[in-house]
């Protein structure tokens, strides 16, 4: 079903083409999604996002909707274009060469990849957690603080403080950092740098969070207050989060979408989805038969 | 060969394969690491006899040969009628007070040949201290003054023991008239090797004694002046804007292209650049600093880009998406995380090619900066020379005491070099400390 051949033909060549002409045609191997895309009154709406890493069609049409105060899943064997889709909506594919993103991306009803879009604000207002954790090489401290004073959210050093202690107690690493707060970022550990990116990116107050794993390299203990803090910050916000765990997906989510090989599959609410899986490839991997 | 015949039997498991080679490849690492340690000693030793050499020549250099002398400045020298003006100052007979200077050590020489043997003793530069103390304090005039002044550059030899004392008269750089004088001078202690301050302290000259490196120092500084305060600039922003900036397109690959070729480009065709538009087409002086700068940036650039490039490249991606990702602008993003981490990069970058502007004399030949000049220069506009400049025309100079000198001025110039590379990497560990 996948394409299989490795040696890619020259960009003119109509064997395989098919699937891969562009932006008009449906990719040859693309699959309806299963389930209700859409939501009422939604903060971001995609309609048929497609990604190219050059040639490599890495993300087939989705259209999916992100609601007010929702969480959303998104679950997926590994390579299958999760990484890729979120990075659409702020626009963090535009720092790759030869990546090329179409489709619309609407959020708060306006379309993100549109000419009178700023991606500055529009990344402010949509905080993003790496899948790799990428603490500046700079202090704990200056980690957390650089969004707000960048973007002048707080009138003086009392301020500033207050929401660096803030944040960091959220992302649950003030404990464990508080006397410390000079020493480099670099020099935590693969989980902490993990929650000092949340903390750094939840510092400047995005009214939407994009989470890559973000608790990946967290033990349960500190994977339950970053999820707690995703609860919390649903109240007000939208976020969209990647992860490989299935309990993590159905603790959390409001509703879940399901990638494989670029193409969304299905989408539902989180407690349907995992109960009754509407497609067949949903139901192999969330009962583990793959992935 | 590697496993023992008598396991041949049954197939060999994969760690026994593994031990067997371990010495293979044991003795490649150490073979490895011979070569290494081969290949520094011989670029030690290569050193160090480079060193030894220069300095071996160059350490005489730093002691000269003085004579001391009474000088009697008669108020009828400078004047006729009372107090003498500055000019009258500037311009009196010093050559007539030095020679009576020296003649009153020795009242039996009569004869004019001799006398001019005698003075020949005295070194030029004599006359300049000499009406650089009076004009300094005119109030001197009609006084006696006692003065080390050099002793011409045959004395200076002869003393440091590289002209011969024997031989044929007619061959010799000295008569035996001038060494009975020198003896003379020598056992009534007017006559020693004293620290070479002038050296240090003066410009050029034709007279050897009187020649000093400081001319050159001050003009290579302020020509790399120049050079580091357009270079680096210029050079860091081209970077920036290439890495950073400017897409990904055929005319950025020519840009890239063209600047890799620049680099290597001859110096001396930057030097005939430099004269044809900023000497002959700006019209901008010839000799100068200025020119001097201009020239060797145009060198220096290609240089500074390609290591300012290299050091941007070198910052992990994950840093830019960080900073974009809780919205920075490219710009914030460049200025406050990518640059500091590139900073050492572009300073190592910018310091090398300093060090190979400094060392730099063929683009200088060409826009005039060999000229002979004297004043240290005041300025950028001063016309002035460098210090490789200065060593070549040393090296090309007849005299055999310019040889010591020239030696002097490459141990000067290595100094430079050294002092510079040190900058170099104390500023690199300022800048890493800040992780
Ligand atoms: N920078 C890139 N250049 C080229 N291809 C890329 C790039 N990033 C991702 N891809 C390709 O795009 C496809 C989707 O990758 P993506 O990172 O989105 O997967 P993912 O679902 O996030 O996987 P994982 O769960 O392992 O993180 C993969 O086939 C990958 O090889
Ligand atoms: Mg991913």
């Amino acid at each position: 079903m996948n394409t299989g051949d490795t040696q890619k033909p020259p960009p003119d060549s109509r064997g395989r083409s098919a699937g891969e002409v562009r932006r008009t045609t449906v990719p040859r191997e693309h699959r309806e999604t299963v389930g209700e895309v859409r939501v009422e009154n939604p903060r971001i709406r995609c309609t048929d996002v497609n990604v190219w890493y050059g040639e490599t069609h890495a993300v087939h049409n989705i259209s999916i909707d992100v609601g007010h105060n929702e969480i959303l899943a998104l679950i997926g064997p590994s390579g299958c274009g999760k990484t890729t889709f979120l990075r659409c909506m702020n626009r963090m594919n535009d720092t790759i060469a030869g990546c090329r993103v179409e489709g619309e991306i609407l959020v708060d009803g306006a379309n993100v990849n549109g000419p009178e879009i700023d991606v500055v604000p529009l990344r402010a207002r949509m905080g993003m957690v790496f899948q790799k954790p990428n603490p500046f090489p700079k202090s704990i401290f200056e980690n957390v603080a650089f969004g707000p004073r960048i973007h002048g959210l707080t009138a003086n050093q009392l301020e500033l403080e207050e929401i660096v202690v803030t944040s960091l107690q959220k992302a649950g690493l003030w404990e464990e950092v508080k006397d410390r707060l000079e020493e480099p970022g670099t020099g935590l550990s693969g989980g902490q740098q993990q929650r000092l990116c949340i903390a750094r990116a939840i510092a400047v107050q995005p009214e939407v969070i994009l989470m890559d794993e973000p608790c990946s390299a967290l033990d349960p203990i500190a994977t339950a207050t970053i999820e707690n803090l995703m609860v919390d910050l649903s109240q007000n916000y939208s976020i969209c989060i990647v992860t490989h765990s299935m309990q993590q997906a159905a603790r959390v989510s409001q509703r879940t979408a399901f990638f494989h090989l670029g193409d969304l599959i299905e989408v539902g609410e989180t407690s349907e989805l995992f109960i009754r899986p509407g497609h067949q490839l949903t139901e192999d991997y969330i009962t583990g038969r793959f992935g | 060969m590697d496993t023992p015949e008598t396991s041949a039997a049954s197939a060999p498991k994969p760690i026994d394969i593994i031990r067997a080679g371990m010495r293979r490849r044991k003795a490649a690492e150490m073979r490895f690491k011979l070569y290494g340690i081969v290949a520094i000693t011989c670029g030690l030793l290569f050193l160090a006899i480079l060193f030894v050499t220069i300095i071996g020549n160059a350490y005489t250099a730093f002691a000269q040969t003085k004579i001391n002398l009474d000088f009697y400045l008669d108020p009828a020298v400078f004047s006729a009628d009372a107090a003498p003006s500055a000019e009258d100052l500037s311009s009196a007979d010093y050559g007539a007070i030095v020679r009576d200077g020296i003649r009153s050590l020795f009242p039996e020489v009569e004869s004019r040949g001799d006398v001019r043997a005698l003075s020949a003793l005295v070194g030029r530069g004599a006359v300049y201290d000499l009406r650089e103390t009076v004009m300094a304090a005119p109030d001197l005039v009609g006084k006696t003054l006692t003065l080390w002044v050099p002793a011409d550059d045959d004395v200076d030899m002869l003393m440091k023991g590289h002209i011969e004392r024997s031989g044929p008269e007619d061959q010799r750089r000295l008569s035996d008239n001038q060494l009975g004088w020198i003896d003379q001078l020598q056992a009534d202690g007017r006559l020693e090797k004293r620290f070479n301050t002038d050296f240090f302290t003066k410009g050029d000259s034709r007279e050897p004694e009187s020649a000093g490196i400081w001319g050159a120092v001050v003009g290579s500084f302020y020509t790399l002046l120049v050079t580091l305060l357009l270079s680096f600039p210029l050079g860091v922003a081209a970077a920036v804007y290439l890495e950073e900036f400017a897409p990904q397109n055929r005319w950025t690959d020519i840009i890239e292209v063209n600047i890799n070729n620049l680099a290597a480009v001859p110096s001396i065709v930057f030097g005939l650049l430099g004269l044809a538009v900023f000497i002959n087409f700006f019209g901008l002086p010839r000799s100068v600093p200025l020119v001097g700068g201009l020239v060797l940036t145009l060198m220096t650039l290609p240089t500074i880009i390609i290591a300012s490039r290299a050091a941007l490249k070198s910052v992990p991606p994950s840093i830019r998406e960080a900073a974009l990702g809780v919205g920075a602008s490219p710009l914030q993003t460049v200025t406050m995380h990518v640059l500091p981490l590139a900073m050492p990069g572009m300073l190592t970058g910018t310091i090398i090619g300093m060090a190979q502007a400094l060392g730099e004399s063929a683009p200088l030949l060409m826009i005039g900066m060999v000229a002979f000049i004297v004043d240290i220069p005041q300025g950028v506009f001063d016309p002035a020379a460098v210090l490789p400049v200065q060593i070549f025309l040393w090296a090309d100079s007849p005299e055999r005491a310019f040889v010591e000198r020239t030696s002097a001025a490459i141990l000067v110039l290595l100094c430079f070099l050294i002092a510079m590379n040190a900058f170099a990497v104390l500023l690199r560990k300022r800048f890493e400390r800040r992780w």
